[in-house]
């Protein structure tokens, strides 16, 4: 699904330049749950950001469901990441002044699908997340668990083939963060291909995968024994 | 296409900057209401223009004669000179070509006027038929003198309505007769003059009449013509100042007056007066154009500035929509949208302020210069046209910065 080759990303800040991704090589199968671990600095959320199509490479070869991602202008990077990705961030990223239902609708609205549909498949999704009775609330009515899920119902809701999820526990307490893990394993069982950074061994752990990066360099990447969510509830 | 989601997004937006809004909307509907007025009274300037040489024909082309100022072939200056019947055949002859209506004029100044017992001071021109059109009057009542009235010398008069008003209170003065320093004129016209009260108080008699009732013999006090106008106005222009020239050149040859002479000869040309006035309402207007669109430019530098704002604030949220799939385009039509909204909504509400004052005080204002200050369906039009650009060109530049910003950037603003 993903193959990265030889990625280099630098940031140049006046005469300063600091090269944060040093040559990664890293695939992704379908279906796969991996976690992205190290510590901050490590360049684990550039890596997340440049195979979400938010940011873009120095070099190396970048290749999405057979596409490959480089040099796109930005209405066709749009169109590739609202068809291939959902995104799931650490501090949800909700738009506050739309109701739940509304924002889970959003991606859909960038398809061209009509109001009608979109609001029957922002439904589905939202009850799916166990949110039906908040369909009509605003973000700010919710709690911080709550909003995490209108966030991951939002990323299932244009059917990505890649969700990507920016530390999705990292401003929840740890029940919460359970509940939201639990939901996540399940959105995977079901086939979609995970990609998630986190710097919590615990929740990484939760996930098949761990890919442990440090200076911009992957230095371990091995597969775990997956811990099923339920079992910290 | 309507979409109502863009549009609640658009109010709510809008709700949350309540104060800046009111604020840019109030620059733009002042901007749009004080265009809209200035446009009104330019408009009202040129009906008061026009109503002023609505008073005689455009075209209209009038000879005095005076006292010669210099010396000229032995004569000597401060001779007065006399037109006669014979200078307004000649040149009637000679201009025949360019013509189109042509009257000698007797005038009794302030003559004496009687019907029963009402009485009063009126101007009683000897005139020919063609009077009637180059002094721009309608016959309301009855008709004008005509030829037969010339040759036979008749005794008959068609006098303004507010003669009628003074004289006749209400009486109808068809046939009936007043008395001009005691000679008997039957009333055969009543005549109204878009020229006012003013044009109105005079009375037409033949010239032959004037001349023989009142020691005329031969002489007339001035000679009026229209000239032919061609489809262009300024060739209009030019062939009247031509032939101002040529008539001043001759009759000055004829009386032998000095060529340079100012004071013996006066020619007075309406379409070059009109052209001069006319000219000076286009460079008027131009100003209240400028004016007003600068008035709209601020406005519009106000709903730019506020947009920016707006941008500044929601670039999260334009990140947030762009890694969710927003392409540019839609950044830009959200922003573009909503400043032309703003604008078009203030700048309508100054259109129809400015609209409905104008039509509440336009019939009130009373001065000979300015009438009926009003807009017509055209401007309004083109002021809405101008709303529609100002609102884009406002939200351009904000919304170019929108659709700029990388996703990964917009997402880290805080």
């Amino acid at each position: 699904m993903i193959q990265i080759k030889d990625l280099h990303k630098s940031y140049h800040m006046g005469s300063n330049s600091l090269h944060v991704l040093k040559g990664i090589n890293f695939n992704v199968k379908e279906g796969e749950m991996v976690s992205i671990m190290g510590s901050s600095g490590s360049g684990k959320s550039t890596l997340l950001n440049i195979i979400g199509i938010l940011d873009e490479a120095d070099s190396g070869s970048y290749v999405l469901d057979g596409v490959p991602i480089k040099n796109l202008n930005e209405k066709v990077a749009a169109n590739y990441r609202n068809k291939f990705l959902g995104f799931i961030f650490q501090s949800f990223n909700l738009i506050n002044y739309k109701s739940a239902l509304d924002n889970v609708a959003m991606p859909l609205y960038y398809q061209g699908i009509k109001r009608k549909e979109r609001i029957e498949k922002a439904e589905y999704y939202l009850e799916k997340v166990g949110l039906t009775p908040w369909l009509n609330h605003l973000p700010s009515e919710l709690s911080g668990g709550q909003k995490q899920r209108v966030a991951i119902a939002r990323a299932l809701a244009s059917n990505p083939k890649v969700l990507l999820a920016d530390e999705p526990t990292g401003a929840l307490d740890s029940k919460t963060s359970q509940e939201v893990m639990e939901l996540i394993q399940g959105i995977n069982d079901e086939g979609k291909t995970i990609l998630m950074v986190t710097h919590e061994h615990d929740i990484a752990q939760m996930t098949k995968r761990i890919v442990h990066l440090k200076d911009g360099v992957i230095i371990d990447d091995s597969p775990v024994q997956q811990v099923r969510a339920s079992v910290y509830v | 296409m309507f979409d109502i989601e863009r549009w609640q997004e658009i109010f709510e937006t809008l709700r949350k900057n309540k104060l800046q809004t009111f604020l840019t909307g109030l620059s733009v509907a002042s901007g749009i209401f004080i265009l809209v007025i200035l446009l009104g009274f330019s408009s009202g300037i040129q009906n008061g223009v026009k109503s002023q040489f609505e008073r005689d024909a455009t075209n209209k082309i009038s000879i005095w004669a005076g006292r010669t100022t210099k010396g000229y072939k032995g004569l000597n200056p401060g001779r007065r000179i006399q037109l006669k019947n014979q200078d307004f055949n000649k040149l009637s002859n000679d201009y025949a070509d360019f013509l189109e209506y042509e009257s000698a004029n007797y005038m009794i100044w302030r003559a004496l006027v009687n019907y029963g017992k009402e009485s009063n001071n009126y101007r009683v021109w000897g005139s020919l038929p063609d009077y009637q059109f180059i002094e721009n009057s309608d016959i309301g009542e009855g008709r004008f003198i005509n030829e037969s009235d010339l040759n036979n010398s008749s005794k008959v008069a068609v006098i303004g309505n507010k003669i009628k008003q003074d004289l006749f209170k209400g009486e109808d003065p068809i046939g009936k007769h007043v008395s001009i320093y005691g000679i008997n004129f039957k009333v055969i016209g009543v005549y109204y003059d878009p020229g006012g009260e003013d044009e109105e108080s005079q009375i037409y008699i033949p010239l032959t009449t004037a001349q023989k009732s009142f020691n005329g013999a031969d002489r007339i006090n001035n000679m009026s013509y229209t000239v032919k106008m061609p489809q262009n106005f300024d060739k209009g222009v030019e062939l009247s100042q031509n032939i101002t020239l040529a008539i001043e050149d001759q009759l000055k040859q004829m009386h032998t007056v000095a060529p340079n002479d100012i004071g013996a000869i006066r020619v007075n040309n309406n379409l070059e007066e009109a052209q001069k006035i006319f000219s000076l309402v286009d460079v008027i207007k131009l100003i209240f154009w400028f004016v007003g669109i600068g008035t709209i430019i601020a406005g519009v530098v106000g709903v730019g500035n506020i947009m920016l704002i707006i941008v500044k604030e929601r670039t999260k949220e334009i990140g947030i929509r762009k890694a969710l799939g927003a392409v540019p385009l839609s950044i830009v039509g959200m922003i573009l949208q909503e400043a032309i909204f703003v604008t078009m909504f203030s700048g309508m509400f100054g259109l129809i302020l400015g609209l409905g004052l104008l039509e509440v005080i336009g019939p009130l204002v009373k001065n000979d210069f300015i009438k009926y200050p009003q807009v017509d369906f055209n401007t309004a039009l083109t002021t809405v046209f101008i709303l529609v650009i100002a609102g884009a060109f406002a939200g351009f530049f904000p919304a170019y910065r929108a659709a700029k910003i990388k996703p990964i950037v917009a997402l880290r603003d805080e």
